[in-house]
């Protein structure tokens, strides 16, 4: 397994410009014409209710499948002066949820900064954490009680109740470290009954096929993780793989990704295509540019600055950086979509929170 | 190099209604709802097609169902374990035999 991002690998498919370009290429049906044909395109937006930032790429762990390509070589971290810029944003746009993300979003120098200001604006709180930051340092031995102090909900990936199959997606050792911490999580009340501390699971197929049943697997996790274990968690989303970044490189690597794509297109759903996350969620990357979702941020998919009417002349490119953030152009954009959106519309469905149809 | 088996035609599994399409009809819809969550879960009816598919040696059934079984959060050990069902139905199945066998041989000895 390579310790290595695709960056650090100088691998062709580390530029977001070749990976547009090879998804594009393909001769499977558009996603936009399967969008035309239940009157979704251009896809809009709803009330915006998600905010999510991507607080930068360094993460202790190189998972074989991460759609950011985050790993130790990756230097990319958001500053306090764009977190402050975040702040204010989510002042303005009246969302809910405001869901950190990463790599490993403890590994930011502000990270705790930033929670403790955004605690104050009484929004709900989300953090992707991938576990064995926990145990990985001494440092950060006291998350669970942080997470805690400030009501965190915690998101954590967990891709089998096995060691084989979880370090065979995301590295030697990764399960054992994944139970020890989320042995240190339930010690402080996260995922137990009644406690309000929420931790959730994420299970994404270690390959190209799609996940199972949610509701089954939760059960099934519940019922393996309980007994051998003694681990208790709220809820499990099942997430499709995107063929973006390293999952993407995999695919072609190993001659599935015509299959993969032609099981996605096969999959897809309507009900899952009008349910799509970016529909209600902006992501902001390291740098405080403005995604439509955190797949389009990793292809620099920028948000459109086309309104969808031209009597707008607020909507200027520049509106397109979180410290110009406006509600009007957030509210009026299109979407951009590309071959990567069947992800999220196969099967019954798929986004940060899990199935959507 | 030309096969009796080609893994593209199981995408064309479909097609046998070209010839037949009422009984073909007829047996996609019964496929389906024995498929569908039932008594058994549709992650058990899985494991038991993938048995299934050892036992009648049919490649297209492996390469479905052994996708099928992962896609319903199956891992490697409970799939092997359904094929040593197989194998050991199939074993069973000639060893059980060897009752009748030894029927006879008691019969024509001394």
């Amino acid at each position: 397994m390579s310790t290595k991002s695709l960056l650090a690998q100088n691998h062709e498919l580390a530029s977001a410009k070749s990976q547009v370009e090879f998804l594009e290429s393909s001769l499977q049906t558009k996603f936009s014409e399967k969008l035309k044909e239940q009157n979704l395109f251009p896809l809009t937006t709803n009330q915006l209710e998600i905010f999510q930032i991507n607080v930068g790429k360094m993460c202790n762990q190189v998972c074989k499948h991460c759609h950011v390509d985050a790993g130790p070589d990756r230097r990319e971290i958001m500053t306090r002066e764009t977190m402050q810029f975040c702040i204010e944003a989510i002042k303005l746009s009246g969302a809910k949820t405001v869901d950190l993300t990463g790599g490993a979003p403890e590994m930011n120098p502000d990270f705790r900064w930033f929670i403790e200001e955004l605690s104050a604006l009484e929004k709900k709180i989300i953090v992707r954490c991938n576990l064995t930051i926990i145990v990985a340092n001494q440092k950060y031995n006291d998350l669970p009680e942080f997470f805690k102090k400030h009501k965190i909900e915690v998101v954590s990936s967990l891709p089998y109740f096995t060691a084989t199959k979880t370090d065979s997606q995301r590295g030697d050792g990764v399960f054992e470290k994944s139970i020890q911490a989320l042995k240190m999580l339930n010690d402080v009340g996260y995922g137990k009954e009644n406690s309000g501390l929420i931790l959730n699971l994420v299970y994404n197929p270690a390959g190209a096929f799609l996940p199972a049943d949610q509701n089954s697997l939760e059960k099934e996790f519940k019922t393996k993780l309980k007994s051998i274990y003694e681990i208790e968690f709220n809820n499990l989303f099942a997430i499709t793989n995107l063929p973006i970044s390293r999952f993407l490189e995999y695919l072609v690597r190993t001659g599935n990704y015509i299959g993969y794509m032609e099981k996605l297109i096969n999959a897809y759903n309507p009900t899952a295509a009008e349910n799509v996350m970016c529909r209600n969620t902006i992501s902001i990357g390291w740098d405080g540019y403005m995604y439509d979702c955190d797949f389009n941020q990793m292809l620099e998919l920028k948000i459109s600055t086309s309104a969808k009417s031209f009597d707008d002349k607020t909507i200027k490119k520049n509106n397109q950086h979180v410290s110009n953030f406006d509600m009007s152009t957030i509210n009026q954009r299109s979407i951009k979509i590309g071959q990567h959106c069947y992800g999220c519309t196969a099967g019954a469905g798929s986004s940060c929170g899990g199935n959507t149809a | 190099m030309k096969t009796y088996y080609n893994p593209d035609d199981l995408k064309k599994f479909g097609s046998i209604s070209e010839f037949e399409p009422k009984l073909a009809k007829k047996f996609f819809d019964y496929y389906g709802e024995v498929f569908k969550e039932g008594a058994l879960t549709a992650r058990e009816k899985s494991l038991i097609a993938l048995a299934v598919s050892h036992a009648v040696q049919c490649p297209y059934c492996i390469d479905a169902y052994t996708t099928d079984a992962m896609e319903k959060g199956c891992d490697e050990k409970q799939i092997m374990e359904a094929v040593h069902v197989t194998a050991a139905i199939r074993g069973g199945a000639s060893l059980v035999h060897s009752v009748q066998m030894m029927n006879k041989y008691k019969e024509l000895s001394m």
